[in-house]
């Protein structure tokens, strides 16, 4: 078993794992603990994929961003212990019916659509032909993701803010 | 390692994610499972990325994961501005909408 393979099997373990905690743990604290295991760990599948520097993002923005917004919304429209914070599932059934479907659905395509077994070798480091592409080709993009958050902080700021 | 190990890895992801969307009561916990469902797409991206040897697919994960950060900004002002009004984040007592 080479170690690509063995570092893939591993955090497809963890991802896996941390994914099904997500959506089953009944604590919803606990759920986006467990979430940001999930994000690292697809961050190591990224490494195993060469792509260190998105590693590096998903860390950053993901991990550490996005899981310390969702701390602050469940600080501040539950208590963090108590009796609200626990929460209950409907409709179980149809809604695993329906993620097997869809698992089925891809799974039977994957099947039969061929696919490369071997990667190719990638001409110079994946890192430096990323940042060649942000400010070449897609800088147009690039420059308009600036513009995005710029206005998603202020719709943010106008949903969240007080009437006074 | 081929590609479509990492192919069945985010369809397998993306089932759990949808599975949580569709079972989740509370607001925030839909929000997660819709975090996880992007999350299994990057990962597609990168692995397709990598397998064809272009960049175009890395610059997509990228655009993906910044742009889900806006998103989950936004969504959770709204589930903060929902609360305050309703005092709840129940998505079942959510029917404003509803006729």
């Amino acid at each position: 078993m080479t170690l690509e393979a063995a570092g893939f099997w591993g955090l497809a373990a963890v991802l896996l794992a941390s994914s099904l905690a997500v959506v089953l743990t009944r604590n919803l604290f606990h759920s986006v603990l467990y979430l940001a295991v999930a994000l690292i760990a697809t961050g190591g599948v990224f490494l195993v994929l060469d792509a260190a520097f998105l590693f590096g993002v998903q860390l950053l923005l993901y991990a550490g961003g996005v899981v310390t917004i969702v701390v602050f919304a469940i600080m501040l429209t539950e208590r963090l212990v108590g009796e609200r914070i626990r929460q209950t599932s409907r409709s179980l059934v149809p809604g695993a019916g329906v993620a097997v479907a869809v698992l089925g659905g891809v799974c039977a395509f994957l099947r039969r659509a061929s696919l490369p077994a071997e990667r190719p070798p990638f001409p110079g480091t994946q890192t430096a032909a990323l940042g060649e592409a942000l400010v070449t080709r897609y800088v147009l993009s690039f420059e308009l993701l600036a513009v995005l958050f710029v206005a998603a902080l202020l719709g943010a700021l106008y949903f969240a803010r007080t009437d006074d | 390692m081929g590609l479509r190990a990492y192919l069945l890895l985010a369809a397998a992801v993306f089932a759990i994610g949808l599975f949580g969307v569709t079972t989740r009561r509370n607001a925030v916990g839909i929000l997660l499972g819709i975090e996880l469902m992007l999350n299994a797409v990057n990962i597609n991206f990168v692995a397709f990325a990598r397998y064809n040897a272009s960049v175009a697919g890395m610059v997509f994960a990228l655009f993906t994961i910044a742009i889900t950060v806006a998103e989950i900004a936004v969504g959770l002002a709204i589930v903060i501005a929902i609360f305050r009004v309703r005092k709840t984040v129940d998505a079942d007592h959510l029917d404003l909408l509803k006729g």
